[in-house]
């Protein structure tokens, strides 16, 4: 029938917890996030993972996944950090370390409409965002589909990881292959030759979507000075910002060159 | 009761192609259509696997007025690809918001409307369409700090994948009994969670759990309108002059969040227990 469901994955508790030096967890939230006060870069900074609560009620989401309480946990802290920093101009980084192996699949989910707390996750970094708050993402492992879009796709910049574990996708290959009514093998293949089909952060890195990739495993969160370069580039990237507040620096770079032509003759055109 | 002659002048939505939907939605004068078919604007991805490309890429953006007001038009073809949005389609849709957004940066606001007839993301130019829809998110919630957007799912696709959390994330959405609105594809989910989870066959459960009466009913859609364009027309000409907010559904954080701690997740839901949950807890009234 399926194959196996993804087991849950470390990584994103495992480097929340290095990079915020075991600061202590934000209280009231749901099991599955993570939410660390740290500095970065000696400003003020808030550190976000989504990780594995095998106890949680909701049996579709214990892996990591990104669920209704996820969704809506998320859009929870950060509209709590926009609304604690709105009267000051220094606004708090905020940073999204993402190892999620999707959005949940289930009928509770789609009952309850898990769009629409994906939906208020996502309004909920693009308004921090926009509000003048630094964002980065560390993709740590895993960052697929809707659970990317909720959590980690609408930062300022995204930095990654290196290696096999560390992977971006709209789907899994399964799926991915019964709706191309392709084999597996067949979106293997294809994802070997199509950039945007691949699954690896290398093929991710050519379409221009990453800010850096750090030749750092996730498997690394232990060594020390591995956590110090990493921290050292996510301080670089919410530098790089400049009081920038939308997703233009993703734009005209790598093979992503469509997109950029498309923009372009859109706004040549848009005052006819 | 059914009116025949009624039924019989009625032009359906659901059967118009993109184009014609956005032709018969907007004033007849001053229409515009942005990167047309004939500048042949192909997807680069689909012929090195090969799949036919359209010369629009399935993403029609079209400028003109809706009962007088400055809209723009963007409208996902159902019958390309499955209204999948890949790279030249969402870049489309997101440099027409990017443009819609200067303006009413500029203090000459015009109302974007987006037809949503979409499975979201294009597998065959997966991270592309991936990260369009993340460009598309981010200027609807920008946008809606100047006017309405507005978001209209009729079928025959519905709305899925990332393009249904921009459905989520616009002002209001506009939907008819034959729409479905869910984050997962019934076959997704059903290959990812199995067939006891979830069968992509009991059409009457997904309609019951994803259907356009359901989602009015629960809140996360606000406007339910007949198969009809000159209905919907009337009711868009109504909504575009609509003042600027944040819709029930994205500001009710806290009482979603009572619901979900109130509702037993290992309870197979219906359409009903869900109304029940959801009328109980008054998560979007």
């Amino acid at each position: 029938m399926n194959q196996p469901m993804d087991s849950a994955s470390p990584y994103g508790a495992d480097w929340i917890k290095a990079l915020t030096d075991n600061a202590a967890r934000w209280a009231d939230t749901p099991a599955s996030l993570y939410v660390a006060d740290t500095t970065l870069a000696k400003q003020a900074g808030t550190f976000i993972a989504v990780v594995p609560d095998p106890d949680s009620r909701y049996p579709r989401a214990r892996a990591g996944e990104v669920g209704l309480v996820e969704g809506w946990g998320l859009a929870h802290v950060l509209c709590d950090i926009v609304a604690a920093d709105a009267q000051t101009s220094s606004k708090r980084a905020i940073v999204a370390v993402v190892d999620v192996p999707s959005q949940a699949y289930g009928r509770t989910e789609e009952a309850y409409g898990i769009h629409q707390a994906l939906a208020a996750a996502a309004q909920g970094y693009i308004r921090a965002r926009r509000a003048g708050h630094p964002v980065v993402t560390l993709i740590a492992g895993k960052a697929m589909s809707g659970g990317f879009l909720a959590h980690g796709y609408q930062a300022n910049r995204i930095v990654s990881l290196s290696g096999t574990d560390v992977q971006v996708h709209a789907m899994g290959k399964h799926a991915a292959a019964r709706i191309t009514q392709r084999s597996v093998e067949g979106v293997e293949q294809l994802a070997r030759q199509i950039t945007p089909m691949a699954y690896d952060i290398d093929s991710y890195e050519r379409l221009g979507l990453l800010h850096a990739r750090l030749d750092v495993a996730p498997e690394a969160a232990g060594d020390s000075a591995a956590v110090a370069r990493v921290r050292d580039a996510l301080a670089e990237a919410a530098a790089d910002i400049g009081g920038g507040v939308d997703l233009g620096s993703r734009i005209g770079r790598g093979e992503r060159t469509a997109t950029a032509r498309v923009r372009e003759r859109m706004a040549a055109e848009w005052p006819g | 009761m059914t009116d025949v002659a009624d039924l019989l002048e009625r032009q359906s939505i659901v059967e118009l192609p993109a184009r014609a939907r956005c032709q018969a939605l907007l004033d007849s004068a001053g229409q515009r259509e942005l990167l047309g078919p004939f500048e042949r604007l192909r997807s680069p991805w689909l012929p090195k696997q090969d799949i036919v490309t359209q010369a629009d890429d399935g993403v029609v953006i079209m400028r003109g007025t809706l009962g007088g007001q400055a809209v723009v038009m963007a409208a996902v073809e159902p019958a390309f690809q499955g209204g999948s949005m890949g790279e030249v389609g969402g870049a489309k849709i997101a440099g027409a918001l990017a443009c819609a957004l200067a303006d009413a940066e500029n203090g000459t606001p015009v109302v974007p409307i987006l037809l949503l007839e979409t499975g979201g993301v294009r597998l065959q130019e997966a991270n592309c369409g991936l990260a369009a829809i993340a460009e598309i998110h981010d200027l609807i919630v920008a946008l809606r700090a100047y006017v309405p957007v507005i978001g209209v799912v009729t079928g025959p696709v519905g709305c899925f994948g990332g393009m249904s959390i921009a459905a989520g994330l616009c002002s209001e959405l506009i939907v008819t009994r034959e729409a479905r609105l869910g984050l997962n594809g019934p076959q997704v989910i059903e290959q990812e969670a199995g067939v006891d989870e979830f069968d992509s066959r009991d059409r009457p459960m997904i309609w019951s759990l994803l259907g356009g009466e359901q989602r009015v009913t629960t809140g996360l859609a606000e406007h339910r309108v007949a198969d009809d364009i000159a209905a919907l027309r009337r009711l868009l000409g109504e909504r575009v002059k609509a003042d600027v907010q944040t819709p029930a559904r994205l500001a009710a954080t806290e009482r979603f969040e009572n619901l979900l701690a109130a509702i037993d997740p290992a309870a197979k839901a219906t359409g009903e227990s869900t109304r029940e949950q959801f009328a109980a807890t008054g998560a979007t009234s």
